[in-house]
C-alpha cells in the first residue's frame, strides 16, 4: 500500500499536443500542468469541455505519452514503464466498454482474471460489489441489456474487482440519472472510507467535486486554480444572491435579464422558483437595481459552482449570445406576425395532448397510461431515471414510434392517423449528432432545408435567419464534423428550426456538457420560447427543470408528478419545502417505487 | 510457434511470471470464444458461408460446358455428312439444332440462342474423298473461355468421327486428315470440380482468417472496450493470441468441412499426404489471421477493415491466385501481383497435393514461403498493437 502522505501522482510542466489531421492545426490539450495528487484522498478534476481532463487521466494511465514534462504515478515514471503502472492502478474510462454479449458475471470474471484476483478473495469481493451496485439479481443478464445507469455501475464494479493503488475515474456519472448518480457516489465513498482508496475523478458536476478533498480547475489545457472546495468557493465570497421574481412569472425571465448583463453579473441560474446570481465584484448597484425591477434580494452562501463560474468568467470573458442579434430576430419575427408568444401572461392553447398513452414492447410496458398536455409557447420538461420510459414517450410525441393505445394529438393533428402531417410541424434534435459530418454547415442547412420542402429564396432566407439566431455565420464553410461540441449542437438546433416548426423536441441536449455551455444553451432556449416556439425537452440535470414552465416526472412507465417546478417541489416536500429539484425528484421517484412495491406485495400477499 | 514467441515476450517482467500469463490468456480466450458463439453474424460467416460456398462452387459453378446449343447447317445431305452430325448429337456437351440455311443460323447466333454454328458445306463428301474435307465452325466469342471449350469439343467430336471412319477403313482415311491428338493430364476427366474444390479451401481459409479477424480488433476499438482493458496487467501479445486461438479453430473447422465435402460429395481424388495438407493449411491460416489482425489494428474501424480485408485477401485469392485463371496465361504485371500473394503458393500446393501427389521440392518451397509470411504478418500485428490511444 502507498504511504498516506506520499503523492499518488506528480506532474511537472506537462504538455500534450494533438495535430488535427484535416486542418493541420495544433491543439494544446494539456499545457504546462504541474500538480500533485495526494494518496489516500479523493481529488477532483473539473473544467469545461476540452479543458484537458480526459487527456490528463489517459496520460496518468499510460495510454498517452506526454510531449514534454515529467509524470510520475505511484513513484514510477509513466514514460519509462507504463505497464508497471497499469499493473497497479484501475481506470474507468468515460465510455467504459463492457462486453455487451457477455453477462454481468462474465464481465466481472474477465476483469478479475486480468487483474489476477485470487479465487479465494473473489467470493467476498463479488458479493460486496454486487450488493453495492444492486446487480446481484442480474448476474446472468448480458451487459448489453442493462439500463444506462446499471451499465455504469457494472463498469465501476469491474474497475473495483481488486483494490487498486490508484483509481482514475473519467466522468463516471455522465448521462446517468440522479438516482444512479447518487448510488455510484455511495459506492466510491464507501470504498474510500473502508479501504483508504486514492481516487482521482474528473467531472462536469460541480456538486460532485464538492465532496472531494482537493479540486483542480482546468481550463483550455491549463491549471487555473487548485485547492480545497472551500478555497475554490471562496472566490465567490459575498457575491452570491437570490432574487424572487414577481408572483406567477417564471424565473427564467429575470434570470435572462441578469445573465445578459455580463458587465455586472457573472452568472445567473433559476433555482427553487427564484433566481440565484453572482454579481461581479465592483459592479454598479444602480444597474443591478434596474434589472431586478424591485424583486426582493437575499444574500446566500456560495457553492463550489459559484466559485468555479467566478474563476472562469473572471479571467475569460465568455461570449454569451449576442443580445442585439437575438433582439433583431425577435423583432423581425414579431413583425412577420410569427410571434404568438406569451409575453407576460403566457396561457396559450393546448398544442400537445396526451391521454392514456400506452406503449408495449412484447409483454414489457414501457409507457403505462400517461396523460398530460402542453400549451403553446411552454417549455415542457420530461424527467425520469434511466429506463423510465422518457425516450419512448418522446419518440411517440415526435411520431417516430406508434403508440400501442391511447390518444395523442400534436399541433392539432392526431398522430395515430397523420404522422407525416404532424412531423412537418415539429423539429427534432436527437441526443447524438445526426447531421452529415463531412458536409459544411451551409451544405447541411441547405440539404435539410430542401428535405423539409424549402427551396429558392425562402430556403436562403430561413438559412440566414437561423444562422444569425445561432451565431453560425463565421463557421459557414467549416465541415460540421469538425466543429466544437457547442457549435455542433447549435447547428443541430438550427437545422431543427429551419422549417419553422411549432414545437421543438430536444432529447438530452445537455448530457455531458459543462455548466458554462449549459447556461449558453438555456439562454438560447429561453430566447426561442420568447418568440413563441413550444419546447419539449428531456434532461438529467434536475436544476435545469427550473427553466421549464411545467415538468412531468416518469418512472417505470408511469407518470409520478406533473406541474410547475414549484408544484412538483411541494408535492415532494410539502408547502414551503426547501428541497432543491434534485432532492424533490429523488424523493418522488423513491416514493413512487415504494408504493409500487407495496401494491405488488398486497396483490401477491395472502 | 507464435505462441512461444509471445510468451517469452510477455515474460519480460519476473514478478508476473508464467502463471499470470496463462491465467490472462485463458480468460481472454474464453471471452473471445463466448463472443464468437453469441454473435450470430460471426458464426454465419465462419461456418454458414463456407457451406454455401462449397455448394455454390461445387454444384453451381462449373467451368464445364454442358448442352451448349449449336446450330447445324447441313448443306450436304449425304449419309456421310449426316453421320458427322450424329456424332455431335451423341455428345453430352453439345445439343445440335438443325437449321436449313446459313442465314437462319446467323440469326440464331445474333439472338444469342446458340453458342456456335457448324456448317457442313455442300462439297463435304466430295472433298472428303479427296482428303481435304472442311467443316466450318463459328463460335460466339463473347465468353472467351466458353468459346474455347466449345471449339475444342466440336473439333474433338469431328476428329473422333474421323478416327472411327479410319478404323472402318473408309475413304480418305489415309490422307492424313486426322492430326489432332488431345489428352489432358491430372484432370483426365476434365472435371473442373476437381480443381475448384481444393481451391475453395484456400478461399474459405482466407475468408475465415482474414475477413473475420479483421473485424475483431476493430470492433473492440469501436466499442471502446480496449481502453479499460489496456489499463490492466494484460499484455498486447496476450490480447492478440486470445484472438488468434478461436478463429484458428473456426478456420480448421472450415477446412474439415471442405475436406469432407471434397471426399464424399465431389469424390475428388487425394494423391498427396493428408498430414502435409493439414500442416500447410495451418500455416496458411496463420498467414490469413496475421493479415486480418494487422488490418484490424491499423484501421480501428470495422467497415474499413472489412472492405480492406476483402480487397487485400479474398478478392485477390479469388482472382489472382490461379483459382479461376491460370497465372501463366495472364500479363506479366498481374502475374507478379499473383506471385506476391501467399494465397498463390497455398493454391499451388494444395492442388498439387490433391491431384498430383507429394511433390517434395514444391511442398518444401511453398511451406517455407508460407511460414515466412506467417512470421512476418504476425510479427507486424504484434508491432502495430500497442497499449496507446495516441
Amino acid at each position: 500500500m502507498t504511504h498516506p502522505h506520499m503523492a499518488a501522482a506528480v506532474a511537472h510542466a506537462l504538455h500534450k499536443r494533438f495535430i488535427i489531421k484535416e486542418s493541420g492545426k495544433i491543439v494544446h490539450a494539456v499545457s504546462d500542468i504541474s500538480l500533485e495528487v495526494q494518496a489516500g484522498s479523493l481529488t477532483a478534476l473539473v473544467g469545461p469541455d476540452g479543458a484537458g481532463k480526459t487527456t490528463l487521466l489517459r496520460m496518468m494511465a499510460g495510454l498517452m505519452k506526454a510531449n514534454e514534462g515529467q509524470l510520475h504515478v505511484l513513484g514510477i515514471d509513466v514514460a519509462a514503464d507504463p505497464q508497471a503502472i497499469q499493473d497497479r492502478i484501475s481506470y474507468m474510462p468515460q465510455r467504459f466498454g463492457l462486453y455487451e454479449d457477455l453477462s454481468v458475471q462474465e464481465n466481472l470474471d474477465l476483469y478479475a482474471d486480468l487483474h489476477g484476483v485470487p479465487q479465494t478473495m473473489r467470493r467476498e469481493r463479488y458479493a460486496r460489489l454486487l450488493e453495492m451496485t444492486n446487480l446481484a439479481r442480474f448476474t446472468q443478464r448480458p451487459a448489453g441489456k442493462l439500463s444506462g445507469g446499471m451499465k455504469q455501475k457494472l463498469g465501476l464494479a469491474c474497475t473495483l474487482v481488486r483494490l487498486p493503488e490508484l483509481l482514475l475515474l473519467d466522468e463516471p456519472t455522465v448521462g446517468v440519472d440522479p438516482l444512479s448518480r447518487r448510488e455510484l457516489w455511495e459506492i466510491v465513498q464507501q470504498m474510500i472510507d473502508d479501504e483508504q482508496l486514492t481516487v482521482l475523478v474528473s467531472t462536469a458536476y460541480l456538486d460532485e467535486a464538492e465532496r472531494c478533498a482537493r479540486v483542480f480547475v482546468l481550463h483550455e489545457g491549463k491549471l487555473v486554480a487548485q485547492g480545497t472546495p472551500a478555497e475554490i468557493r471562496h472566490h465567490a465570497r459575498n457575491l452570491c444572491f437570490v432574487a424572487m421574481p414577481p408572483q406567477g412569472q417564471p424565473p427564467r425571465f429575470l434570470q435572462t435579464r441578469l445573465l445578459d448583463n455580463a458587465e455586472n453579473v457573472i452568472d445567473a441560474v433559476p433555482q427553487g422558483g427564484a433566481v440565484r446570481f453572482i454579481r461581479r465584484p465592483g459592479s454598479d448597484q444602480r444597474h443591478l437595481d434596474a434589472m431586478l425591477e424591485g424583486a426582493p434580494v437575499m444574500a446566500v452562501e456560495e457553492r463550489l459552482e459559484d466559485g468555479f463560474m467566478t474563476l472562469l468568467r473572471k479571467q475569460y470573458i465568455a461570449d454569451p449570445v449576442d443580445p442585439t442579434a437575438r433582439e433583431a430576430v425577435v423583432r423581425r419575427e414579431a413583425a412577420e406576425g410569427k410571434n404568438q408568444g406569451q409575453g407576460e401572461d403566457y396561457v396559450g392553447d393546448v398544442i400537445i395532448e396526451v391521454r392514456d398513452l400506452v406503449r408495449k414492447f412484447g409483454d414489457f410496458t414501457a409507457v403505462d397510461h400517461i396523460s398530460f398536455s402542453v400549451r403553446r409557447g411552454e417549455i415542457f420538461g420530461l424527467l425520469g431515471p434511466n429506463g423510465a420510459g422518457k425516450t419512448t414517450t418522446f419518440r411517440m410525441l415526435c411520431g417516430l414510434l406508434p403508440a400501442s393505445s391511447g390518444f395523442l394529438q400534436v399541433a392539432g393533428v392526431n398522430l395515430r392517423h397523420a404522422r407525416a402531417v404532424a412531423r412537418r410541424k415539429i423539429g427534432y434534435v436527437s441526443q447524438k449528432f445526426a447531421l452529415y459530418g463531412d458536409l459544411t454547415v451551409m451544405e447541411n442547412l441547405e440539404f435539410f432545408g430542401s428535405a423539409y420542402g424549402l427551396s429558392g429564396e425562402r430556403l436562403h432566407e430561413r438559412i440566414g435567419i437561423v444562422m444569425q439566431q445561432f451565431d453560425l455565420k463565421d463557421k459557414e464553410k467549416s465541415p460540421s464534423g469538425q466543429l466544437p461540441g457547442g457549435y455542433k449542437q447549435r447547428l443541430a438546433m438550427a437545422v431543427g428550426l429551419l422549417h419553422e416548426p411549432d414545437i421543438l423536441f430536444l432529447d438530452e441536449p445537455t448530457s455531458g456538457t459543462d455548466p458554462q455551455r449549459r447556461r449558453e444553451f438555456w439562454r438560447r432556449i429561453t430566447a426561442l420560447s420568447e418568440v413563441g416556439t413550444t419546447i419539449v425537452i428531456t434532461t438529467h440535470f434536475m436544476e435545469e427543470a427550473e427553466y421549464c414552465d411545467r415538468i412531468v416526472i416518469q418512472d417505470s412507465g408511469k407518470l409520478l408528478a406533473l406541474g410547475t417546478p414549484r408544484e412538483v417541489r411541494t408535492q415532494a416536500g410539502g408547502k414551503d419545502s426547501r428541497l432543491n429539484m434534485e432532492e424533490a425528484f429523488i424523493s418522488i421517484v423513491e416514493q413512487g417505487r415504494r408504493q409500487y412495491s407495496e401494491a405488488a406485495a398486497t396483490e401477491t400477499g395472502p | 510457434m507464435s505462441e512461444k514467441d509471445e510468451a517469452s515476450r510477455s515474460d519480460k517482467k519476473v514478478d508476473q511470471g508464467y502463471k499470470g500469463f496463462w491465467l490472462r490468456l485463458i480468460s481472454l480466450t474464453r471471452k473471445e470464444i463466448r463472443q464468437l458463439l453469441r454473435d450470430r453474424s460471426n458464426l454465419a460467416i465462419g461456418i454458414g458461408l463456407p457451406m454455401v460456398l462449397i455448394l455454390i462452387f461445387g454444384y453451381g459453378l462449373s467451368l464445364d460446358v454442358k448442352n451448349a446449343p449449336i446450330a447445324v447447317v447441313l448443306e450436304d445431305t449425304s449419309p456421310l455428312a449426316v453421320d458427322v452430325i450424329a456424332g455431335l448429337e451423341l455428345s453430352a456437351y453439345i445439343s445440335p439444332i438443325t437449321v436449313t440455311s446459313m442465314r437462319d443460323a446467323e440469326r440464331l447466333m445474333l439472338a444469342r440462342e446458340v453458342d456456335g454454328i457448324v456448317r457442313i458445306p455442300s462439297d463435304f463428301s466430295r472433298r472428303l474423298t479427296a482428303g481435304d474435307a472442311q467443316v466450318q465452325l463459328l463460335v460466339h466469342g463473347s465468353e472467351a473461355s466458353r468459346a474455347l471449350i466449345i471449339r475444342s469439343y466440336i473439333s474433338g467430336a469431328v476428329s473422333q468421327w474421323m478416327q472411327r471412319q479410319a478404323d472402318r477403313g473408309a475413304a480418305g482415311a489415309s490422307s492424313g486428315t486426322i492430326t489432332v491428338i488431345e489428352r489432358m493430364w491430372f484432370n483426365a476427366a476434365n472435371t473442373s470440380t476437381w480443381y475448384l474444390v481444393p481451391g475453395l479451401i484456400v478461399l474459405i481459409m482466407t475468408l475465415v482468417g482474414a475477413f473475420l479477424t479483421a473485424m475483431v480488433m476493430a470492433r473492440e476499438w469501436e466499442r471502446g472496450t480496449l481502453e479499460a482493458l489496456f489499463v490492466s496487467p494484460v499484455r498486447p501479445g496476450e490480447i492478440l493470441l486470445a484472438k488468434i486461438i478461436p478463429y484458428f479453430l473456426v478456420g480448421m473447422l472450415g477446412l474439415g468441412l471442405c475436406l469432407l465435402a471434397a471426399h464424399f460429395l465431389f469424390k475428388v481424388p487425394m494423391y498427396g499426404s493428408l498430414v502435409v495438407l493439414l500442416v500447410s493449411s495451418m500455416l496458411y491460416l496463420l498467414v490469413a489471421l496475421g493479415l486480418g489482425l494487422v488490418i484490424s489494428s491499423v484501421t480501428k474501424n470495422q467497415f474499413l477493415a472489412s472492405q480492406l480485408a476483402l480487397l487485400t485477401s479474398f478478392m485477390p485469392a479469388l482472382m489472382l491466385s490461379g483459382f479461376l485463371f491460370d497465372l501463366r496465361n495472364v500479363p506479366l504485371v498481374i502475374q507478379l501481383v499473383g506471385r506476391v500473394l501467399p494465397a498463390t503458393y497455398f493454391m499451388e500446393l494444395i492442388r498439387t497435393l490433391f491431384l498430383a501427389g507429394n511433390v517434395w521440392p514444391l511442398i518444401l518451397k511453398d511451406c517455407a514461403i508460407l511460414a515466412g509470411y506467417a512470421v512476418l504478418l504476425l510479427g507486424l500485428a504484434r508491432f502495430v498493437t500497442r497499449k496507446k490511444l495516441d
